[in-house]
């Protein structure tokens, strides 16, 4: 079988009922999709196949069988992130990072789709996806500000940044 | 077809209808991979083991096309291709999982999956029950077709093939209680439908191994109180509501389709 994961191509050993999430991180080493509860129910393995949003630990490895994968291994890289991966950036909006990926790949399906999504666009497209830590307030506001395209893809350096930020506590000892 | 022989596994990938019915025969010692939802995590958890698997995708049976009023929906028409679908299928259809699910899971899939270990699924069946829909099934004495009703009780060793449902002139409605979360199936649902002939049918899904129509509830007309649906179905306990509750709240889900109904005219 062959799959082209992030442009590249590969051809594939796995058993072809295996998962796709098996063949991604057990033979390929993309790590990025979380073998979470592997049930479908919490989003953390979610990839795009030829564009759409999936769960690879859903997906029957011959049924992608010549698909485009992509993870988020294939957005942007540290220097140059995708407008979602720098809204997440901006926003604060990942903490474990168990969820972020599978969060992240639903998002920029969602944000290619539709730009301008709304709120509730937001809900329903992350509505699968768990995450156990953040309360999803900064994940949807960073999803909602990558669909408007307020965001800045270029990180800045923390090299750049002048100094230690002066934090004032009130009533602190000094 | 090919035929991949493995280790422990006879893979059959039907190229066509015809392909399918003939590997499924009569339906022993084969398992239908649609969608792969509710199967993979068997799989992956060694639950099922993956024996002589039929997979459907490829066998043409995926087509959903609308011919003058008359839904025609293939075995493996994804769940999310019924978004739009004329009520109470389309609210049925949006309420399933989520994007991801719903754009995988199939509506073979949902009229076959067996009673889950704690919980009814198959979302969709009181919807097409209430749409009058006519299940196309494969297996031992051959092919046949009947209400989606009639095929539920009797689904064990059959092949859906497809769905076909007459839209034209019925409006619909549903009402449901939410769900736990995303990932759940429903705890309680009802589906109504009145037909151009003005014939009224009512279904409820989320009651036991499948969905049922509700014959008493109908004869009472729109105008029923949703008491009369307690007649039809014997409620039970499950991890996701007890049959008191579902006692309390069965009544109340008539009772919205059918206010619905009635502002519908």
């Amino acid at each position: 079988m062959n799959l082209t994961v992030n442009g590249a191509e590969y051809e594939l050993a796995s058993p072809p009922l295996a998962s796709l999430l098996y063949a991604l991180r057990e033979e390929i080493g993309i790590t990025s999709a979380k073998a979470g509860c592997q049930q479908g129910g919490c989003g953390t393995c979610t990839v795009l196949i030829d564009g759409q949003p999936r769960r690879a630990c859903l997906t029957p490895l011959l049924t992608v069988d010549g698909a485009s994968v992509q993870t988020v291994e294939g957005l942007g890289d540290a220097d140059n992130l995708s407008p979602v991966q720098a809204a997440f950036y901006e926003h604060y909006a990942a903490q474990c990072g168990f969820c972020t990926a599978g969060m992240i790949m639903a998002a920029t399906a969602l944000v290619e789709r539709k730009a301008g999504a709304t709120r509730e666009d937001v809900l329903d497209a992350l509505g699968g996806h768990f995450c156990r830590c953040t309360g999803y307030v900064k994940i949807v506001e960073a999803v909602v500000a990558a669909a408007a395209g307020e965001v800045d893809t270029a990180r800045p350096d923390p090299q750049d940044e002048a100094g230690e930020p002066e934090v004032v506590i009130p009533g602190s000892p000094a | 077809m090919t035929i991949a022989p493995l280790v422990e596994q006879e893979l059959l990938r039907p190229g066509s209808l015809e392909e399918a019915v003939e590997a499924f025969g009569d339906g022993s010692n084969v398992t239908v991979l649609g969608g792969g939802t509710i199967l993979m995590p068997e799989f992956t958890a060694g639950r099922v083991p993956a024996g002589r698997v039929m997979v459907l995708t490829g066998a043409g049976i995926d087509r959903l096309t609308n011919d003058g009023g008359t839904l025609h929906i293939g075995a493996a028409v994804r769940v999310a291709e019924l978004e739009d679908a004329p009520e109470p299928l389309g609210s049925a259809a949006r309420s399933v999982a989520d994007v991801e699910i719903r754009a995988q899971a199939t509506v073979g899939g949902n009229l076959c999956a067996p009673r889950g270990s704690a919980f009814p699924r198959g979302d969709l069946q009181a919807a097409l029950i209430a749409l009058g829909a006519q299940v196309r099934s494969a297996g031992a004495g051959g092919e046949r077709t009947e209400p989606v009703e009639e095929f539920l009780p009797r689904r064990e060793g059959r092949l859906v093939l497809g769905v076909e449902a007459e839209t034209a002139g019925r409006r619909g409605a549903w009402a449901s209680l939410d769900r736990p979360h995303t990932h759940s199936y429903t705890p309680l649902a009802v589906a109504a439908a009145i037909g151009p002939d003005g014939e009224l049918r009512i279904a409820a899904g989320g009651v036991g191994a499948h969905a049922v129509r509700l014959p008493f509830a109908e004869r009472a007309g729109v105008a029923a109180t949703g008491s009369e649906a307690l007649a039809d179905v014997e409620l039970a306990d499950d991890a996701l509501a007890s049959a008191w509750y579902r006692q309390r709240m069965l009544p109340v889900l008539v009772r919205r389709a059918l206010s619905q109904l009635e502002e519908q005219a």
